[in-house]
């Protein structure tokens, strides 16, 4: 078997959608539990590290496949994505925080609702305010957009910093015309600069009580309490647990979003990103769709941020800057703007090698090597090279991984835009049918659609 | 005019003119609920005039940058993203440059350079000011320009000659990249702590008199003004008067056909950069100066603004970019008086957002290229 | 969901009179290579347009457009009337005006003054889409491909009424099932348009492959399926060698005999001359004359105009 042939098997391989990502993940998960042996984690550090990794996968790409469809498809430039999450958050927290009494200074609470109402309401409102966005926004050209969608999301965040929306007494009875109201809920608001502790019900746990799973994931964690980890093995377990809820998220997004994008509704939207004109003069509303795309994506947008920051125990303000916006950007520009597999392999990609990926390479290096104490500023890095020691310097350098990542991630994305915009997958056709468009009655007709287990390579 | 037809002619306006007249109603409701203030005793004059003035400056700084913004959006076609952080680089580079002077010999090259990185020195105990070491300010301009020159002409050369015919789409992906790789850079070198920069403490200042009051002007005030204007003063001479200048408004309208009549576009192209960055530079030093601390996040926390202010103005004009900086450093700073003080940018940002969807070529009616 | 226009009738074309156009260099059109009838694209009625020969229906009709540019008018008093079933060509040299009276007709541009009624109803200022559902397609002057898309999706977008463009009928499943079966009827209506101008062969290539011919052929062939009445092409034979351009005239005529209704707007003079019934000439934003070509070519205006009949 000649090289060419094993090439071409090999390739082939890649072919399947599948198979493409079970070996990018499979690459990442390897890399991350070999630096977990390195570094001696037991049982419950790989699990902890795996949960981690998992997390960022999850959302990640989640969202790099909600932007996916505003600009891969739609050619919708929105760098407002921060802004949709934290309505969603925000939302969440609103509807289902416990009411709490007057009183306390920076405590606010929420109406209190269970979940089930809640995430719906955050997933809608963020979706009201993606209407409310592109409603006028539509007809700007890409660019315009970008700014007016940055400035957007920069407004929602001094919404939520401000003082005036920080607290609102609910009274205690409200007179609907018809019916009146006693809610629980005494002080609400958006907690301003202090932001809002999200103390409502767990979503795992509410996710698998209404499963009716809940007993028993407690006895599976008192299980492995007896066996593997002694030491209260919840969290780490729920951290496990949470990270597949999350990749079920993204599947679920991922059957979506490729639904959508292989109809004609997703043809449209090509269509309109490609040469709006033309979609119009064979007559399309593109308005319509424009506006449908934007809303969905923006309400899909509002669900990554709830599942993103319900891991955590509260939001503040200073968690919705831009940052986020752009880094799900550069999810996407790795991936492939326009292929959902692709997205869903640049939120993976970036999750795993540009986000997380510093830190464990800086505790791989320090698990390896025994290193001194690094130097506190810049200046005394340098001060090494007077002497032809570089070490103050690779040490102040580990030490600040986590800034120079950005700046690692500001090349990769310069880097990428040089020599392959497309990035991993772009390329692909992901035909936009739900039908197979081979010729009807002829040898490759199937009838199925082409795409749904794997593109074309171009 | 018969009063049917009077009657046509208004009933027109308002349905193709909705901007006009939304405009108009808001500016009279803000003109009464300040008179009323006003009479009230509510708002003090004092307390206004301090508030335009210092919008004014603000808008001095913002339209500066936004000359910067508004040429490389013209001539090069695309929006750079990462133009707040060549604000900020001229800023640290000045900003080094004054602590050096005004600190040596009695501390050390290393802590000055990197402008007290880690609390190692404070601008105010060096008393950088414009009146206690004026060189070191005169000379920290002029480095912070010169610096950033040099830092776009090397971006440029690298990062955006071997794209340059690409989308404004793909250049505005690539200029985020670019941000990124600047912002956390200077972080890196600099440290991510934000420090006071001047003797704030000794610069002198003038209570001016303002009928029912006073407000302050210091002396850093004044120098910011004086280098705006006087910066203002040589682009609109290097436009009117020069050949280069003539060759530069000829691109910003149209690139093809100032290649075919033989402008060499890739020297407007290399004096767009010099221009804009220089004048980036000393704003983002002004800046500093003025408002006394430094941080990595500085330009970057600004940049919207100065966008808000190039679309305001128009892209392309010059003019415009100024004009526009100082509407967008005035509503940034007076809204208070109407809205919630968290809430001035807000207002800034819906500004521009109002124009962008009414008058997207702006309000001087710049070109829009791209 | 589909509301197309009534068809216009085979039995109405007029073009079977007095002075029937040649086709070029004298070859009959025997069309294509397959034997489809386009008809069945276009929904029958046999109610519409059963006027007499003297009362000839005109499916397009232009009264007093008008448009400025900022001074300058672009398009001063333009009226005319485009016959069913007719080839009427528009010519004009570069800047008479005929792009942005296509513009205007089209819905791009909104006129300043005048109407532009389509099959009886007003269709002055409406979006163009609106007007692309009323029966009026038109093509572009470059031919606008959308590149990043297969021959087969270009195609596949263009059919009106389809229900799956609606996000939640794609989505929901059972829905799905019928937007399914719309999509395999439409499928083969799309490849027996890809066969009438024999481009079945790029079906899957990406539309930004093309070259330059072929797309002006998968131009045309997307604005027929949307099922119109009437076609406004925008100089479909710029640009085109000779043999293409020959094979593109024996399709519009074979149409033209199906019961479509074209409106050219051109630069080559003979193509038109030899090629329409009718021809509108446009100078400096007004119309010159309107005629047939016999007609035109007497006309001493014209010969003014254009100074040897050469654009």
């Amino acid at each position: 078997m000649s090289v060419s042939d094993l090439r071409g098997r090999f390739e082939g391989l890649f072919e399947r959608d599948i198979t493409l990502v079970l070996a990018v993940l499979g690459v990442i998960y390897l890399a991350y539990i070999l630096s977990g042996v390195v570094f001696g984690y037991g049982l419950r550090g790989q699990l902890n590290s795996v949960a981690n990794l998992t997390f960022y996968i999850g959302v990640f790409g989640m969202l790099a496949l909600a932007l996916n469809l505003h600009w891969g498809y739609t050619g919708l430039f929105n760098i407002g994505i921060i802004g949709f999450m934290g309505i969603g958050v925000y939302v969440t927290a609103l509807v289902s925080k416990p009411p709490v009494a007057e009183g306390g200074a920076a405590q606010v609470g929420g109406f209190g609702l269970p979940l089930f109402i809640g995430i719906p309401a955050g997933v809608l409102v963020a979706g009201l305010f993606g209407l409310l966005v592109a409603l006028p926004a539509l007809r700007l050209r890409a660019d315009y957009l970008a700014i007016v969608t940055v400035a957007f999301s920069e407004i929602i965040r001094f919404t939520m910093m401000s003082r005036t929306f920080q607290t609102y007494t609910v009274p205690d009875t409200i007179d609907l015309w018809l019916f009146t109201v006693d809610p629980t809920a005494d002080t609400v608001g958006l907690g301003g600069g202090g932001g809002l502790i999200l103390n409502y019900t767990d979503p795992l746990e509410a996710l698998l009580r209404g499963l009716f799973l809940w007993e028993p994931y407690l006895a599976f964690i008192a299980f492995v309490q007896r066996n593997f980890i002694p030491n209260n093995p919840k969290p780490v377990i729920d951290g496990v647990a949470y990270g597949i809820v999350l990749l079920v998220g993204v599947g679920l997004f991922y059957l979506l979003l490729t639904r959508t994008g292989q109809s004609p509704f997703g043809r449209v939207l090509k269509a309109i990103r490609e040469d709006e004109d033309v979609a119009n003069a064979l007559g399309k509303d593109t308005d319509r769709f424009k506006l449908t795309a934007f809303v969905l994506g923006a309400a899909l947008m509002g669900l990554g941020g709830i599942l993103w920051y319900s891991g955590r125990g509260s939001v503040t303000p200073p968690s919705f800057r831009p940052n986020i916006t752009f880094f799900v950007w550069i999810a996407l520009i790795i991936g492939g703007a326009g292929s959902n597999t692709g997205s869903f392999l640049g939120g993976a990609i970036f999750a795993g090698v540009l986000y997380q990926g510093p830190r464990y390479f800086k505790n791989l290096v320090e698990a390896a090597f025994e290193l001194g104490s690094a130097p506190r500023n810049f200046g005394e890095a340098m001060a090494g090279f007077a002497s032809l020691d570089p070490m103050p310097f690779v040490l102040y350098t580990l030490d600040s991984i986590s800034q120079l990542r950005l700046v690692i991630m500001g090349v990769v994305l310069i880097w990428l835009m040089h020599n392959r915009p497309e990035g991993l997958l772009g390329h692909r056709k992901e035909t936009a049918s739900t039908v197979d468009l081979a010729r009807p009655g002829s040898a490759e007709s199937s009838g199925k659609p082409s795409a749904a287990d794997g593109g074309e390579e171009r | 005019m018969s009063i049917s037809e009077t009657y046509v002619r208004y009933r027109q306006t308002l349905s193709e003119e909705p901007l006009a007249i939304g405009v108009i109603l808001v500016a009279l409701w803000m003109a009464w609920s300040l008179a009323s203030g006003l009479a009230t005793g509510g708002i003090e004059i004092s307390s206004l005039a301090s508030l335009v003035w210092d919008g004014l400056l603000r808008g001095l700084i913002i339209g500066l940058a936004g000359i910067g913004l508004s040429m490389t959006y013209s001539i090069l076609n695309f929006a750079n993203f990462a133009h707040g952080d060549y604000l900020t680089s001229g800023a640290f580079a000045g900003m080094a440059t004054s602590y050096l002077i005004a600190g040596i010999g009695e501390n050390s090259v290393g802590a000055l350079l990197l402008v007290g990185a880690g609390g190692s020195v404070f601008g105010g105990a060096l008393g950088i000011g414009v009146t206690t070491s004026p060189l070191a300010v005169v000379l920290g301009a002029l480095i912070a320009g010169v610096a950033t020159i040099a830092l776009a002409l090397l971006i440029d050369r690298f990062v955006y000659r071997p794209i340059r015919d690409e989308s404004g789409i793909a250049l505005l992906i690539t200029s985020i990249g670019v941000a990124f790789a600047l912002r956390y850079l200077i972080q890196f070198v600099f440290g991510a702590g934000v420090r006071g920069t001047t003797a704030a403490g000794s610069v002198p200042r003038v209570n001016v008199p303002a009928i029912d009051g006073t407000f302050r002007v210091t002396a850093h005030d004044i120098s910011l003004v004086v280098v705006a204007a006087g910066l203002m003063l040589g682009v609109h001479l290097l436009l009117q008067r020069t050949k280069l200048g003539k060759a530069m408004r000829a691109m910003s309208d149209n690139e093809d056909l100032a290649r075919i009549t033989g402008i060499p576009t890739e020297q407007v192209i290399r004096t767009t950069w010099i221009v804009g960055a220089g004048l980036t530079g000393v704003a983002g030093y002004m800046f500093i100066l003025w408002k006394g601390t430094l941080g990595f996040n500085d330009g970057w926390l600004l940049l919207l603004l100065v966008f808000a202010a190039v679309i305001l103005g128009g892209i392309g004009s010059i003019y415009g970019a100024i004009g526009g900086g100082i509407v967008i450093g005035l509503t940034a700073s007076v809204s208070v008086i109407w809205i919630p003080s968290e809430f001035g940018r807000a207002a800034a940002f819906l500004v521009m957002i109002v124009i962008l969807l009414f008058k997207p070529e702006g309000i001087f009616s710049g070109r829009t290229t791209a | 969901m589909s509301e197309t226009n009534e068809s216009t009738p085979a039995t109405e074309t007029a073009a079977t009179d007095e002075e029937s156009p040649p086709a070029t260099d004298g070859d009959q059109p025997t069309g294509s290579s397959t034997e489809t009838d386009l008809t069945k694209l276009v929904k029958d009625d046999p109610e519409a347009h059963t006027g007499d020969e003297t009362d000839r229906y005109a499916p397009l009709e232009v009264e007093g457009l008008r448009k400025e540019f900022g001074g300058i008018t672009a398009v001063d008093d333009v009226s005319f009337d485009v016959e069913e079933g007719t080839l009427t060509g528009l010519i004009g040299p570069n800047g008479a005006g005929k792009s942005t009276t296509f513009n205007l007709i089209t819905g791009m541009l909104e006129p300043d003054e005048g109407t532009v009624r389509f099959n009886g109803e007003d269709i002055t200022g409406l979006e163009p889409y609106e007007i692309a559902n009323q029966g009026l397609a038109r093509t572009f002057q470059i031919a606008r491909e959308l590149e990043e898309m297969t021959v087969l999706e270009n195609m596949m977008l263009a059919p009106k009424g389809q229900i799956g463009e609606s996000l939640w009928r794609s989505v929901m499943p059972f829905t799905r099932e019928a937007v399914r079966d719309q999509e395999t009827e439409q499928l083969e209506r799309v490849w027996e348009v890809l066969d009438f101008f024999e481009i079945d062969h790029l079906a899957d290539e990406y539309a930004g492959n093309l070259s330059g011919g072929q797309r002006k052929l998968l131009e045309m062939a997307r604005a027929l399926l949307t099922d119109p009445d009437m076609l406004l092409l925008d100089e479909p034979f710029a640009g085109v060698n000779p043999s293409l351009e020959k094979r593109l005239l024996e399709h519009i005529h074979e149409l033209r005999e199906q019961g479509y209704t074209f409106l050219i707007v051109e630069h080559d003079m003979d193509l038109i001359m030899n090629n329409c019934e009718r021809v509108i000439v446009m100078h400096q934003g007004r119309i010159l004359k309107d005629g047939t070509p016999a007609e035109i070519k007497e006309s001493e205006e014209v010969i003014e105009a254009y100074l040897g009949g050469e654009v």
